[in-house]
């Protein structure tokens, strides 16, 4: 029971992660009609913001000590941040809490890198089949990448999530499991409720809000809501901004898990496609049940006692979901009629 | 039937002596290559200079490790040609290098990409064989990819000179006559831990093990859970992981029940690094199982992955096939040029692919001749010392290196950014040392 509990927390943890990116990927496609294969870069990008941002309050004073020599013959240096040089603890704090602190560089950065590749590249490809929306930005993501290693290297690189959160908890002994049998790490923990929160306030936004509603209205009949004199381009614009920065959040919160390389969004951008085609071409709440779905499904196949039933159904179990959910209902689980119908 | 012969005249005369020269002359036309010892692919006889071609990864996963292995070859080259201050050209013995090129020939070199991907490396392997005419070719950084050079060295008859390889496969059931490895292995790396980990960890304990599913995972896994059966540890699992798998939580999370009190990371690369953190985050290392710590096991080790895993490495063991903080003689040489040249001590992978640069063109000038056959010769059975590893053997049977072997834990007290891996101990070359029938194959002719 245990192993199952805790194959059910892996699996909301992971779909966290697929939901916030198959979000960010169904939402540009019910508002745009661009299959955006650069989301995955949008997450790496958002990962990399992290690692910026704790590179620049980690720049560090090098002290040269003549008397002291490396191996190699250079005098050896010593290195201490200057945040902790001007600021003392505060600093120490600060260096501490650098990847949530991130978070404050990542939102205007995603949303503006969103803007201007929606302005300066995806508009123009609006009224282009859907292969060569596939092809720019499949393209673009390959660019970002290698602007990304060639600056950063190839190797990943660990961004420590702050003291507090850093170890792991005993769930277990707060839902009547016996001590020490559901141990899971808090800053997966931390990562559930932060995807949880920000799914909520892209619906509630999209809900609640005036704007949301000409979102709504654009999506379900954007020739309509021209008509009534509504500029609806822009409002898309700002939707490709808020999908981006989602994919960044998504990015940047992730980094303490999985140390971020160049190569991290494209490991996410299959299975969110999967995610979005599972749950429906343009469906919010079908992107993130399905990427929940999905996340519990895989690490339910990853279990000892299944692989033995099962070799191998860990690597095959989204893509057999896929293929079945499409012979069955190929507009996915809560997908519009008509959508990706023939 | 006529009794009467033609006279012989001058003109039958000439035509029976054109056919007779031709006739004589057929063979050496057809078969030249067959009886000219001197005649191999790449002669470079005729030309001032020798290329060597250097095949690593360059983009990809490894391309750090790469870009370190092509700093290592670049700085081999400059000591070749009596450049710089020859770095371990000043310790290595025997020594017939005289720092000006390979028998009076300047070294040139060629560079291509592995993407760490075997049908890349052998195309870009085959470019620099056929193009750009190399002589030897080397380059690592996965068995895999490692294997399926070696087999088209084979087939073109040109030496491929492994750098980083670990699988036991590269010298056993894949071994080639023109492929060489300096590196260690997994059964070296087993063999090396066993006597650590007997005495940190003690004999009653239960292993799981995550494996990397391919080549080198499955060696790997084998030599360890043989070595630690072989102290009377239990083994609760073996569980293959995907290549790439990015989050590891599903394959940990069963660990934490298993009754296991070690988890072994048959992993390398970003696999390590990833799976690494993620078991340190999920408590393993605060863990008490049949009351005892829980232990995690890293079999081999790297420098640049150390960094990627920051923090959680500290006072995890494994094996590494030399680090930076060696203090022989050979090591500090190379540490000094590598650290003047590029500001930073080498990695394990830089040291392997240097010290291959070197024994090569050693092997041609002793052999007096860069024709594979005799450089092949020159290369097996060859003892050397002064490169780092102590004295050291280049096994003729399987074309494996036999030298010490490090066992590490990582630094819980690092003085630099570079001191991630602690020494434990030197586990001497005898205590390695395997007979080659145990993993077969055959290494093929010395003529292809």
């Amino acid at each position: 029971m245990d192993a199952i509990v805790l194959q059910i927390l892996n699996g909301l943890d992971k779909g966290g992660a697929y939901a916030l990116i198959a979000l960010g990927l169904t939402l540009i496609f019910g508002t745009l009609g661009v299959v955006n294969f650069a989301h995955g870069a949008l997450f790496m990008l958002g990962a990399f913001c992290a690692v910026a941002f704790n590179h620049v309050i980690s720049l560090e004073q090098v002290v040269v000590d003549p008397t002291k020599i490396t191996a190699w013959g250079t005098p050896l240096e010593t290195r201490t941040p200057y945040i902790e040089v001007w600021l003392g603890d505060t600093g120490t704090t600060l260096l501490n809490y650098s990847v949530p602190l991130s978070i404050l560089l990542a939102v205007p950065l995603m949303l503006l890198f969103g803007y201007v590749m929606e302005r300066g590249l995806i508009r123009h490809f609006y009224k282009r089949p859907h292969a060569e929306q596939i092809l720019v930005t499949f393209g673009l993501a390959i660019v970002l990448q290698e602007i990304v290693k060639s600056y950063f290297g190839a190797n990943p690189i660990p961004q420590a999530a702050p003291d507090v959160v850093r170890g792991a908890m005993d769930l277990g002994t707060l839902i009547g499991f016996d001590p020490g049998t559901i141990v899971y790490p808090q800053w997966r923990i931390v990562y559930l409720f932060f995807s949880l929160g920000i799914i909520g306030s892209v619906f509630a936004f999209l809900q609640f809000t005036t704007f949301g509603m000409v979102v709504r209205a654009g999506m379900a009949d954007r020739e309509t809501v021209g008509f009534l004199g509504i500029n609806i381009e822009r409002r898309f614009t700002l939707v490709f901004a808020i999908a981006a920065m989602v994919a960044g959040l998504a990015g940047v919160m992730y980094t303490p898990i999985l140390p971020p390389d160049y190569h991290m969004g494209m490991d996410f951008l299959v299975l969110s496609f999967v995610v979005v085609v599972v749950g429906g071409m343009g469906s919010l709440p079908g992107a993130v049940s399905a990427g929940f779905l999905l996340g519990i499904l895989q690490s339910f196949a990853s279990m000892n006692e299944v692989k033995t039933i099962l070799p191998g159904i860990d690597q095959i179990i989204i893509y057999l979901v896929a293929v079945i959910i499409l012979l069955v209902r190929p507009r996915g689980l809560m997908g519009r009629k008509g959508v990706m119908e023939t | 039937m006529s009794n009467f012969r033609r006279p012989i005249n001058r003109r039958s005369l000439l035509k029976a002596g054109a056919a007779s020269g031709l006739v004589l002359a057929t063979p050496t036309i057809i078969t030249r290559n067959a009886w000219a010892d001197t005649n191999f692919r790449n002669d470079p006889t005729n030309s001032k200079s020798v290329t060597f071609g250097f095949n690593v990864p360059q983009t990809g996963a490894y391309a750090d490790e790469g870009a370190d292995e092509l700093r290592a070859y670049q700085l081999a080259v400059k000591h070749l040609n009596g450049e710089g201050d020859g770095g371990m050209l000043n310790t290595m013995k025997p020594l017939s290098l005289e720092g000006n090129g390979i028998l009076g020939k300047k070294v040139e070199y060629v560079t291509g990409d592995t993407q760490t991907k075997s049908d890349a490396a052998r195309a870009s392997a085959k470019r620099m064989v056929e193009k750009d005419g190399v002589i030897m070719w080397s380059g690592g950084s996965s068995s895999g990819v490692a294997i399926a050079q070696q087999s088209l060295a084979q087939e073109m008859g040109i030496v491929f000179m492994c750098g980083l390889t670990h699988s036991n496969d590269t010298t056993g059931k894949d071994k080639r006559r023109y492929g060489f490895r300096h590196f260690f292995n997994a059964y070296m790396s087993g063999a090396a831990l066993g006597p650590v980990l007997e005495k940190q960890m003690g004999k009653d304990r239960r292993a799981y093990h995550l494996t990397a599913d391919y080549t080198w995972g499955w060696t790997q896994e084998e030599s360890i859970a043989n070595t630690t059966e072989g102290l009377g540890w239990e083994t609760v699992n073996k569980v293959r992981t995907p290549l790439g798998a990015g989050d590891f939580s599903q394959y940990i999370a069963p660990v934490l029940n298993s009754g296991a009190d070690v988890l072994i990371l048959n992993h390398y690369g970003k696999d390590m690094i990833n799976s690494l953190t993620q078991a340190v985050q999920f408590g393993l290392r605060d863990k008490l199982v049949n009351g005892k710590n829980f232990e995690i096991i890293v079999p081999l080790y790297s420098r640049l992955m150390a960094q990627g895993a920051g923090e959680n490495i500290k006072g995890i063991y494994g094996t590494t096939n030399w680090n930076w903080s060696l203090q022989d003689e050979g090591s500090k040489a190379f540490v000094k040029s590598f650290g003047q040249e590029y500001g930073f001590p080498p990695s394990q992978a830089a040291h392997t692919c240097y010290v291959q640069t070197l024994l090569y063109a050693d092997a041609c000038e002793r052999a007096g001749t860069f024709n594979p056959a005799e450089v092949i010769k020159a290369l097996e059975d060859h003892q050397f010392d002064g490169m780092g590893n102590g004295p050291t053997l280049y096994r003729g049977a399987d074309h494996q290196c036999f030298k010490d072997v490090l066992v590490v834990k990582g630094n819980e007290n690092a003085t630099s950014r570079f001191d991630l891996l602690e020494v434990v101990e030197v586990t001497p070359s005898a205590q390695v040392t395997y007979d080659p029938e145990i993993f077969g194959g055959e290494l093929g002719p010395y003529k292809v």
